[in-house]
């Protein structure tokens, strides 16, 4: 019994000092940002490594999300014969919650695990060790790109992410199912509201584009050297992200749209 | 910034001076009380068994860990006292080659030796250029300088690693293990850059090391260490010749002697006495 | 030695294509284009019974929207629900005699405030007051009335 509570504290002592090494890692990162702007050509450098090249996986999701959205969301009206309104369901369920959600899920699958998975193996090459001792801050040379670029390039893509799903979604409806043009267009643009609900899609992907992205490079620097440590930090940045952008989705919405 | 000349003019005849090191990790003690002297200008060996903390002691010279008691001196300086800034300041004068090379995967070779000098100072890409021609003509790869590390074999990439340590002309290099692993031939080559460079830019070379052979050539001083203090301190010859059966076992490397062959624990006979009696009873 | 150019370049378009998805946003899907002048004028209405009206709700005239809901209040005193009604800046002319009724739009769909111009020569201005207004037709009264009529037309 004593053995079971020892372990307990021991875990939750763990956890413990794990987020505090978290917040404190975030705060050399933070300082070190100043720095990463005046050598732009490293953020440049891996905005392409992480947003550009998420771009295919994030442009096909899009369209098919769009799609089946259009299909289902047409199935269920149709019955009230509100099949008119396909538009709103679409742009509204991508705008708020779809968009900003999936995308930053499936950055946290691809680019995030990459980030970990990189970092990761720069620690246990020693590269970060031979940064330090050539005087060089690896947080400020190798981490702080990345995070920025990773905080940028989020709300990029779940913009795109919406807005061609939104497309897709008028494929679907407009092209296949026979919704009128003119009517998915203009329900949805008296429903959607710029600030309300494009604006706060948008906040919530800064958000998201910021705790995925801070995960994914704390556990790489973090990690134990070996490749076990690496595949253990990369699984945890997966699972970790997933689980704190659907928290962090339920509490954005609560304030956001709790009071409509 | 960087110099050929020790502008500290210091005449002192010590560059490194370790008194009285404790340094623990967890429960184990590495070093208990350990005394060390640098000279300035000439090649000290540094060896032990595997797990004396032998890597430790470097990094504890550069400031990466701190020690839990005692005084690491180089230059004059306080190595566990300095903030940041003055850290950094004495790093850029420190080259480091480490057991794996630990060169930056995703750059060329040239730029590998590059990074410390774009990094530190302002130099035109001419000059950059210049000078990363010839510290690569130095360790005898300058043609090889487009290729990425994932091409390179294990020795060559280790040669890249020197040319990059010595890039910015620092007044001490530490070998963490330069030698563990080696062919023949690429063990020789090192073992001739690590002399030739040490005379030939006036460097103070620390070399890290179990190869009792190869570093026993080109050393000017040896300390041996084993748990966590000296046992034999002195040049190549007067070690071969000590008293201590511990540094001769050490040096050449007995199977048996007061490090023993057999883990300890029961003894032989009443083991296996031991293991009939069982079967009789069973 | 990394083509930086070409990556500059590349990273260029990733931030351009995102920036024209917003604009694709912005203009196509919300409501942007049709609404976002702030140089209106507030007028009030009261009403009895404002039904299902939200802040935000439209504002038509002949069919047109020409406004919003800017905000809905509740007088202690008269126990009327008081409507707060942001008119776009052209749509200037209303007469001070202009009657406000709210209707729902389809069978289910949301309720609007529709203003009908009376002939009176002055026109409403910021702070004006519509004093005619018909109250939102609530679903259960009219079945109430209904039922009340016919129980009263068969006893006849």
């Amino acid at each position: 019994m004593v053995g079971v509570i020892r372990k307990l504290g021991k875990w939750g002592l763990g956890t413990f000092e794990r987020l505090g090494r978290g917040h404190i890692f975030l705060y050399h990162v933070l300082t070190g940002i100043p720095a990463v702007l005046a050598r732009f050509g490293l953020l440049v450098q891996q905005m392409l490594s992480v947003g550009v090249l998420s771009l295919l996986i994030i442009v096909v999701s899009g369209v098919f999300v769009g799609m089946v959205l259009g299909l289902q969301g047409y199935n269920t009206l149709v019955d009230f014969g509100a099949e008119q309104s396909l538009g709103v369901v679409v742009a509204l369920s991508l705008v708020r919650e779809l968009g900003p959600v999936v995308a930053a899920l499936l950055f946290a699958g691809r680019a995030g695990s990459a980030l970990t998975a990189e970092i990761g193996l720069m620690k246990s090459t020693e590269q970060l060790s031979g940064m330090e001792m050539m005087a060089v801050d690896p947080i400020k040379r190798v981490i702080a790109p990345r995070f920025l670029a990773g905080f940028i390039s989020l709300p990029i893509l779940a913009t795109i992410f919406t807005a061609v799903g939104v497309i897709g979604g008028y494929f679907v409806g407009v092209g296949l199912l026979g919704v009128d043009d003119g009517a998915f267009w203009s329900q949805m643009q008296a429903k959607v509201d710029f600030y309300e609900d494009i604006m706060n899609g948008v906040i919530k992907s800064i958000v998201f584009g910021f705790v995925v992205t801070w995960i994914a490079v704390f556990e790489g620097y973090d990690c134990v050297p070996t490749s076990e440590g690496v595949s253990g930090a990369t699984t945890r940045t997966v699972v970790h992200s997933s689980l704190a952008i659907l928290g962090l989705d339920f509490v954005l919405t609560a304030l956001m749209f709790g009071n409509i | 910034m960087f110099c050929l000349v020790d502008s500290n003019n210091n005449s002192d005849d010590v560059l490194v001076r370790i008194r009285d090191l404790h340094f623990s990790r967890g429960v184990r003690k590495i070093f208990n009380g350990v005394d060390l002297d640098i000279r300035r200008g000439k090649v000290t060996a540094i060896m032990g068994p595997s797990g004396t903390g032998k890597t430790t002691l470097l990094r504890l010279i550069g400031g990466q860990l701190r020690p839990d008691q005692g005084s690491i001196e180089v230059n004059g300086l306080e190595v566990p006292k300095l903030n940041v800034s003055k850290l950094y300041e004495l790093r850029k004068r420190i080259g480091m080659l480490f057991q794996s090379g630990a060169l930056l995967t995703d750059i060329s070779v040239f730029d590998n030796v590059a990074f410390p000098i774009r990094e530190h100072t302002n130099m035109p890409p001419s000059m950059v250029r210049d000078m990363v021609l010839m510290k690569l003509e130095s360790v005898g790869l300058r043609n090889a300088r487009d290729l990425m590390p994932s091409e390179l074999s294990g020795g060559m990439a280790r040669r890249v690693a020197l040319a990059r340590a010595i890039a910015l002309d620092p007044m001490m290099i530490l070998y963490d293990e330069p030698f563990t692993g080696q062919d023949p031939i690429s063990m020789g080559v090192i073992v001739q850059l690590i002399r030739l460079l040490n005379d030939a830019l006036g460097l103070t070379s620390i070399v890290v090391s179990h190869d009792v052979q190869e570093t026993a050539t080109i050393a000017d001083d040896i300390y041996v260490l084993s748990e966590g203090r000296v046992v034999g301190h002195g040049t190549p010859q007067e070690l071969a010749a000590t008293d201590s059966d511990w540094v001769k076992q050490f040096m050449q490397g007995l199977p048996d002697g007061p490090v023993p062959f057999h883990y300890p624990g029961t003894q032989y006979a009443d083991d296996l006495l031991a293991g009939s009696e069982q079967g009789r009873d069973m | 030695m990394h083509n930086s150019k070409t990556v500059e370049i590349i990273v260029g378009l990733f931030v351009a294509l995102g920036i024209a998805a917003l604009f694709m946003l912005a203009m196509k899907v919300s409501n942007l284009s049709t609404f976002s002048g702030d140089n209106g004028y507030v007028i009030n209405a009261r009403f009895e019974n404002i039904g299902g009206l939200k802040v935000r709700s439209p504002v038509t005239v002949a069919g047109v929207r020409v406004g919003r809901i800017s905000d809905i209040n509740f007088d202690n005193s008269t126990y009327e629900a008081v409507v707060s009604m942001s008119i776009d800046g052209s749509y200037n002319t209303l007469p001070t005699d202009t009657s406000a009724s709210i209707f729902t739009a389809g069978l289910l769909g949301e309720q609007y405030v529709a203003l009908e111009p009376g002939g009176a020569e002055k026109y409403l201005q910021q702070g004006g007051e519509v004093r005619l207004t018909q109250s939102a037709i609530v679903l259960e009264q009219v079945i109430g009335q209904f039922l009340y009529s016919q129980a009263e037309g068969g006893d006849k």
